[in-house]
């Protein structure tokens, strides 16, 4: 058989179709590697592949999407040996399509954290130096693919949980436009932000992928009509496209990774594109209006979890009590955390001073945005400050933690098109360039990507 | 104190009410599942209303037509963009913790129904049922409970009035109008024992004639309307005595008991409530179109109130039978079915169908019994023509009810059809003659003797005869 592991997931699918590899032994290819793999990023691995296995290569998939009968925690010990009784949509959408479910990613509790060290089953080891963190909160689905331990992923990003693991563990990841993909049956964290999008090898693979995730759904009155066709990236140049550069001058900003980016804005130059710097002036509060949105909408999220109708119940006595011993037992620190701090804030007298403001900050940098594309057609930002971080260096440190996401909040509060490629090595480990685009501009985004990815020929995990 | 001392000030209870209706839908206000009359437990669900992980809401289209129909029946301003916000709390029948209502920006604000203001229409979901077992039928104490979710997610509407109410019976009647309005649009069963119509009244009380208003208490879950009525009684008067002893009203939530009659306050604990209300991202606006309002007016029947102040007016009907037609509007239709028919004047066809309709039929749709309206018009030509007498016709609808038919034949087969003059002047020259006991109190002054005869004549022509009639007759031939 044919080194799958050389291959992109586009082109095993070529083989596939051409009858020249077997949609069957292709599935047991990546689950033997799912099943060998020894940096926790596997919570569940598939036993067999599905009667109708289809000639799509198996999709491992973050674990907070519910698929029928098959383990659907979210990383949380409160939703231990829950099996949803139905599959979400984006995945059925793959599974129609001939993907078949290789497995349950390890991900970061209820997707809250930057790490997957919050995982109620275990941090994640980065490939490239198994002492430090693969990023998150889509940790699982950043590390396996880019340890060959599957041929592609699909996560959630709510302020950067696609875009950051994706960038620490050197490989591409997509945040689609909110509402291009269904979210019906992905285990909500913060509705108004979560978006499903592929953690693939390449370019081609990720638009391969989106472009049989999105669509309508019934089932989600969010969800859009994708305006056209998702197209396969095909761009080498750039001639013609303004890029406006975001952030390179911002405290928090590890000096070796901008001048990585530095150097990738050359490449965007060479390849005959524009290269300006922007300014985003609300940005900035990005971090602070997120910590206020998401675990407002996570406080209410998360109100479901009460041991009384799925998932394990502890404690006797009165109701209250159960309540409070269930959800003591079940949740992590960084849930218990956000769901206080989301509480807090839709109170009863600080709602206006701290739901409301952060609204408006959102509504700013999203005219921010509409701002920056009238004169330029992307923006790009590193997308994390730094490389992958040693594991255990900021669980005692929230605030540092939260910074991770610095760069990538603004696109998703926006809930615009944005994705995060390998721009090159520092120190040996990878680091991502995030390029963003208008709302449902995905396919010009992926082309641009394309075209710089060609160039900059980055290579994957050194194997053995 | 004397009691030529003028009367203890006189106070006027303030009133309004929340009104909370499940709407009759297909199917739950956010899933696909079909509403619940009494099934097993639980066998009404899905992932979407049992609030599985990661399931969204989809709002249910015919939830907003009628809550769009009930918002133009009470002539309000509807919202070109209103949202859905979660309301927060934790409660076993409330399977997500939070209930999608609607908060700042309703369907509806700003109407009327009658002479009393509708503040506002706003739409959401059902709980679910809780029964506990143990003595205090409360959850708080309990021995087990257990939930029934087919309830839960059912559609409502929630309708808040302005206190413009004065009166314990005003509320009552306010609500019967409800009742029978939304009836009428067939947008909901409106049953106050199973839930599916159910009042929350406010009340306070201020010394007549001011503007001023007192502190308010609330009323929960009055299931019926005579309940609301003397619940509302039951608090005015408790209110009125802590005021007259010189003591204040606490806003309260209270909960009134009809069989003992009593009021007790809820647990305090149980409504101090911070909802966190914020707006409900997994749901989109709702933004009527041009479309959806004009199907919505276009389903609007004749309302009750309309249709009673026509039936006043055109058809010259007393106010009491007017509103009775209008507010059993199956009656209603039966009338103008039978006006229709073209015998019979509106009035006494009017009286037929609210007195001696009602008194077989009970409340049941005459659309369910044997009795065409085209039937019922005929025979009440047939009395006013004294064709036949008022008691034969009485007869004749029992068998129109039980077996359906023409009148004509009825009276035909059972003989009833009236005694003609010249066989009744007979039976009166016998009775009067076999009775000169009673001819001769008549003529002596006492009128009432005169029943004697008229007795006789009536047994006579087994109930043929006019009484009336008779009774003319015989002062004709005894001379009084
Ligand atoms: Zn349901």
């Amino acid at each position: 058989m044919t080194d799958l592991l050389s291959l992109n997931a586009a082109a095993q699918a070529g083989l596939m179709r051409n009858g020249e590899l077997s949609p069957r032994e292709a599935f047991d290819f990546w689950r033997a590697r799912a099943e060998e793999d020894e940096l926790g990023a596997y919570l569940w691995v598939a036993e067999a592949a599905p009667e109708d296995v289809g000639d799509l290569p198996p999709v491992a998939v973050k674990d907070l999407f519910c698929v029928e009968g098959v383990p659907s925690t979210a990383g949380s010990r409160i939703l231990e040996g829950y099996r949803p009784p139905y599959t979400a949509t984006s995945v059925r959408n793959l599974q129609s399509a001939g993907a078949a479910v290789l497995g349950k990613t390890n991900q970061d509790e209820f997707a809250m954290g930057s790490s997957n060290e919050n995982s109620g089953y275990g941090p994640v080891q980065n490939p490239w130096d198994r002492s430090r963190v693969p990023g998150g909160s889509s940790g699982g689905s950043a590390a396996a693919v880019a340890a060959g331990a599957a041929p592609w992923a699909i996560g959630t990003d709510t302020g950067g949980s696609i875009r950051q693991p994706a960038a620490l563990c050197g490989i591409v990841g997509l945040k689609p436009t909110y509402g291009a993909v269904s979210r019906y049956g992905m285990i909500a964290f913060a509705s108004s932000l979560d978006q499903c999008g592929p953690l693939t090898r390449d370019v081609t693979d990720a638009a391969l992928l989106f472009r049989h995730l999105v669509g309508r759904d019934r089932c989600d009155s969010t969800s859009v009509e994708y305006p056209e066709p998702v197209r396969l990236p095909s761009a080498e140049r750039l001639d013609g496209l303004s890029f406006g550069v975001w952030g390179l001058e911002e405290e928090g900003l590890d000096r070796a990774v901008a001048d990585v980016i530095r150097g990738t804005l050359g490449t965007i130059e060479e390849l005959g594109g524009a290269v300006e710097e922007i300014e985003l002036p609300s940005a900035r509060q990005g971090i602070a209006a997120y910590y206020v949105i998401a675990p407002a909408e996570a406080s209410a999220n998360l109100a479901r979890y009460d041991g009384v109708r799925y998932g394990p119940r502890s404690g006797d006595g009165d109701l209250d009590a159960m309540y409070e011993q269930t959800r003591h037992d079940g949740f992590g620190d960084e849930v218990k955390r956000r769901i206080m701090i989301g509480t807090y804030a839709l109170s009863s007298g600080y709602y206006e001073a701290y739901y409301g403001t952060a609204q408006k900050v959102r509504t700013r940098i999203a005219e921010d945005f509409r701002a920056a594309f009238k004169a330029v057609d992307f923006v790009v930002t590193p997308t994390s400050p730094t490389v992958a971080f040693e594991l255990g260096e900021r669980t005692a440190d929230p605030l540092a933690m939260y910074l991770s996401d610095y760069f990538t909040v603004p696109m998703s509060l926006a809930g615009i098109a944005a994705v995060s490629i390998p721009a090159g090595l520092c120190d040996g480990l990878p680091v991502g360039l995030q390029i963003a685009g208008p709302a449902f501009s995905e396919s010009r985004v992926l082309d641009a990507a394309h075209a710089l990815e060609k160039a900059i020929g980055f290579e994957g995990v050194p194997r053995a | 104190m004397s009691i030529t001392e003028p009367e203890a000030r006189a106070y006027e209870p303030v009133i309004g009410l929340e009104i909370h209706v499940q709407l009759k839908t297909r199917t739950k206000m956010f899933c696909g599942c079909a509403l619940s009359f009494g099934e097993e437990p639980n066998t009404r669900t899905c992932p979407i209303c049992l609030g599985h992980p990661g399931t969204l809401p989809v709002a249910n289209a015919e939830a907003v037509h009628f809550a769009l129909m009930i918002a133009m029946a009470f002539e309000c301003d509807i919202a070109p963009r209103s949202i859905f916000h979660r309301k927060n709390y934790f409660y076993p029948d409330l399977p997500k913790g939070y209930q999608i209502s609607q908060y700042d920006m309703p369907l509806a604000r700003n109407g009327r129904l009658g002479d009393v203001r509708i503040h506002r229409v706003h739409l959401e979901e059902d709980a679910a049922k809780l029964v506990h077992a143990g003595a205090s039928g409360r959850i708080h104490g309990a021995q087990t409970s257990v939930v029934d979710f087919n309830r839960g997610g059912t559609p409502l509407v929630e309708i808040v009035t302005e206190p413009d109410l004065r009166s314990p019976a005003a509320a009552a009647e306010f609500g019967r109008l409800l009742q029978a309005t939304l009836r009428r649009m067939g947008v909901s069963d409106v049953n106050m024992e199973e839930g599916s119509l159910r009042l929350d009244a406010n009340v306070s009380i201020r010394p007549a004639g001011e503007a001023t208003l007192g502190t308010k208490t609330e009323l929960k879950n009055m299931n019926s309307f005579r309940f609301l009525e003397r619940g509302l009684s039951a608090e005015i008067a408790r209110q009125e005595e802590l005021v007259r002893g010189g003591g204040e009203v606490e806003q309260e939530t209270l909960h009134y008991d009809p069989q003992s009659g009593g009021l007790t306050a809820l647990r305090t604990k149980e409504e101090a409530h911070d909802y966190r209300y914020f707006p409900e991202p997994d749901l989109v606006p709702i933004a009527p179109t041009e479309a959806m309002l004009e199907r919505a007016r276009a389903a609007l029947p004749e309302l009750p109130a309309a249709r009673a102040e026509r039936f006043e007016r055109e058809l010259e009907l007393p106010g009491d039978t007017a509103r009775l037609l209008s507010f059993r509007s199956e009656l209603g239709d039966f009338f103008e079915e039978a006006i229709e028919a073209g015998d019979g004047d509106a009035r006494s066809v009017a009286n037929w169908v609210t007195n001696e309709l009602p008194a077989r039929i009970g409340g049941a749709d005459p659309a369910d019994t044997g009795v065409e309206p085209a039937a019922l018009a005929r025979l009440v030509a047939m009395v006013e023509a004294k064709e036949v007498s008022r008691s034969a016709a009485q007869e004749v609808l029992d068998v129109l009810v039980a077996d359906g038919g023409d009148p004509r034949a009825v009276v035909d087969a059972k003989g009833l059809s009236r005694a003609d003059t010249g066989e009744l002047a007979e039976i009166v020259e016998r009775a009067i003659a076999s009775n000169q006991d009673a001819v001769d109190k008549v003529r002596a002054g006492k009128a009432q003797a005169i029943g004697a005869i008229v007795g006789a004549v009536m047994r006579e022509t087994k109930g043929r005869a006019d009484g009336g009639e008779v009774q003319r007759m015989i002062r004709e031939r005894i001379g009084s």
